[in-house]
């Protein structure tokens, strides 16, 4: 059922959104995204799938304030969101963003520039958060001698140092193997509870997103629009075990489904 | 890596030994070139009697003078030009041809504009230098990757603080090579403008002692400069492999 309000309180709301980028030199404008109505619930997991190209990005970087809508309004906590970052929300993207020129400390300290607490506290949080995501063994390493799934974790505990009560995921795990994205999965499902934030990720994973997220949207082909909801009805406590569930496989058909057509009229157009 | 470096050595060691040979031995002989021990010698004796001190100095300073103006300046236009997009692809086709340019053939008009003064001179090194450092900032500054500029929005970072702690420090081993290529090509601008035509400066010294078969003086001359331009090029060059080797791009 789709638009069917609970009385949760929302943290994020979008009313009309739409994102149309101007027309450039031999370009036609394009209507990437919308008009989209969601409320994005406190505390919730929720999770993004839509064919490729269909604007999940463009959604992501709009709810972080990295750009502004063409119409609509985003609010966050009950404040419009206007082309700045609001205070109170990280971003993890795809691609690898660790600071090369900095090591692991200096790295997950960078995130709480825009605290005001003394070095002493900063240098405590970012330990904790270090030990937390298991790089305690390399915080005085550099990126350069890591990992692809160390250096997102990097990344990860540079956001999540700063006790964002919003946490955006662009497809934080794209770039990683199998086995590593199933293992950082559980690690996000451990610390959207322990920090209590609410988690935003978009993934053109599947089962992924039925694995992690609480509600799941689908979105259609371009211009993006939300065609579908699915709640999964996951226990709070859970890990990557929750898809030998029963209907672990119905949720994924279901989301599928309703991709496919999708995905198959992109193709068309394409074709 | 030890190993690399003790073949790096050897080829270095075994070219002076063949120098050294082919003198003593008399296959080059004492007019052309005196054997690399007495050029050391030469030199030694050279810095110790305090010979040429002033004219050594005013090269180095003109060098000096050279690099740091067309590094500053490299670095603002290469900046500026960045953000500027249409004056970047106007400009292109001129950095691209620009080493094609003999800039030495213009040392006579510069004489013209400037007269026999220190000015050509540090002119030349400084229109050698500052393509060289406008071409390496641009580089540098088109790999930054747009996620890093995504991230310092996403830190709250101004323009200034992305500068200061984004753009900067990803940017700074080509700053770096841009510093040894300005100081490479401030040496070659000014020396060899000071061969062609001054009165004073060490590339002035070396052309007098060469018309004089004086080669106790050129030999000796031409090794310093050698030396210290080898020497300011490996220290910028060991800043920069660190930087390099702590990024994983070494």
């Amino acid at each position: 059922m789709i638009g069917v309000t609970v009385a949760v309180t929302a943290q994020v709301t979008l009313r009309g959104v739409t994102k149309v980028f101007p027309a450039a030199a031999n370009v036609n404008p394009v209507h990437a995204l919308g008009p989209i109505d969601l409320e994005i619930r406190k505390g919730e997991f929720f999770a993004v799938v839509g064919p490729s190209g269909c604007g999940k990005s463009t959604l992501l970087e709009l709810i972080a304030g990295l750009t502004a809508p063409t119409a609509g309004e985003i609010e966050f906590e009950g404040h419009a969101i206007g082309d700045n970052v609001p205070e109170g929300v990280g971003v993890v993207f795809q691609e690898d963003a660790c600071f090369t020129w900095l090591n692991v400390i200096e790295n997950v300290e960078f995130g709480l520039r825009r605290t005001t607490i003394d070095k002493a506290e900063k240098a405590r949080r970012a330990a904790a958060v270090i030990e937390m995501m298991g790089l305690r063994d390399f915080a005085r390493s550099y990126p350069a001698q890591l990992s692809g799934g160390m250096r997102q974790r990097v990344c990860i505990a540079r956001t999540i140092v700063a006790q964002p009560r919003l946490i955006l995921l662009d497809e934080p795990f794209g770039a990683l193997d199998q086995q590593t994205r199933l293992l950082m999965g559980d690690e996000i499902l451990r610390l959207w509870r322990q920090t209590g934030a609410t988690v935003f990720l978009i993934t053109h994973a599947l089962d992924e997103a039925v694995m992690l997220a609480d509600r799941i949207v689908v979105m259609s082909a371009r211009p993006g629009k939300t065609i579908d909801l699915v709640e999964t009805g996951w226990p709070r406590e859970r890990d990557s075990r929750i898809v030998e569930r029963e209907n672990f496989g119905a949720l994924t058909s279901r989301l599928w489904k309703t991709l496919r057509e999708e995905s198959l009229k992109t193709m068309g157009r394409a074709g | 890596m030890s190993r690399l470096r003790l073949y790096q050595i050897t080829v270095v060691a075994g070219f002076i030994l063949l120098l050294e040979a082919l003198c003593l031995s008399g296959v080059i002989d004492k007019i052309t070139m005196p054997a690399p021990h007495i050029i050391l010698r030469d030199l030694f004796l050279m810095l110790l009697a305090g010979r040429y001190f002033d004219e050594i100095g005013k090269s180095l300073v003109n060098v000096l003078v050279a690099f740091a103006s067309a590094y500053l300046v490299g670095v603002i236009i290469g900046t500026i030009l960045h953000g500027h997009k249409t004056t970047r692809e106007i400009l292109d086709p001129l950095f691209a041809t620009y080493y094609a340019i003999p800039v030495f053939a213009f040392y006579p008009l510069f004489i013209v504009m400037f007269g026999l003064g220190d000015g050509p001179q540090v002119l030349i090194g400084f229109m050698l230098a500052v393509v060289a450092v406008i071409m390496t900032t641009l580089n540098g500054l088109d790999r930054v990757s747009p996620v890093l500029k995504k991230t310092a929005r996403v830190s709250g970072l101004n323009a200034l603080q992305t500068a200061r702690h984004i753009t900067l420090p990803f940017c700074a081993p080509y700053l770096l090579t841009a510093a040894k290529l300005a100081l490479a090509y401030a040496f070659i601008g000014v020396i060899g403008s000071e061969f062609i035509m001054a009165r004073s400066g060490m590339g002035y010294e070396i052309s007098y002692a060469y018309t004089n078969f004086d080669n106790a003086t050129m030999y000796p001359l031409i090794l310093l400069i050698l030396l210290l331009s080898i020497a300011a090029n490996s220290l910028l060059s060991r800043w920069e492999r660190m930087l390099l080797v702590r990024r994983g791009q070494a």
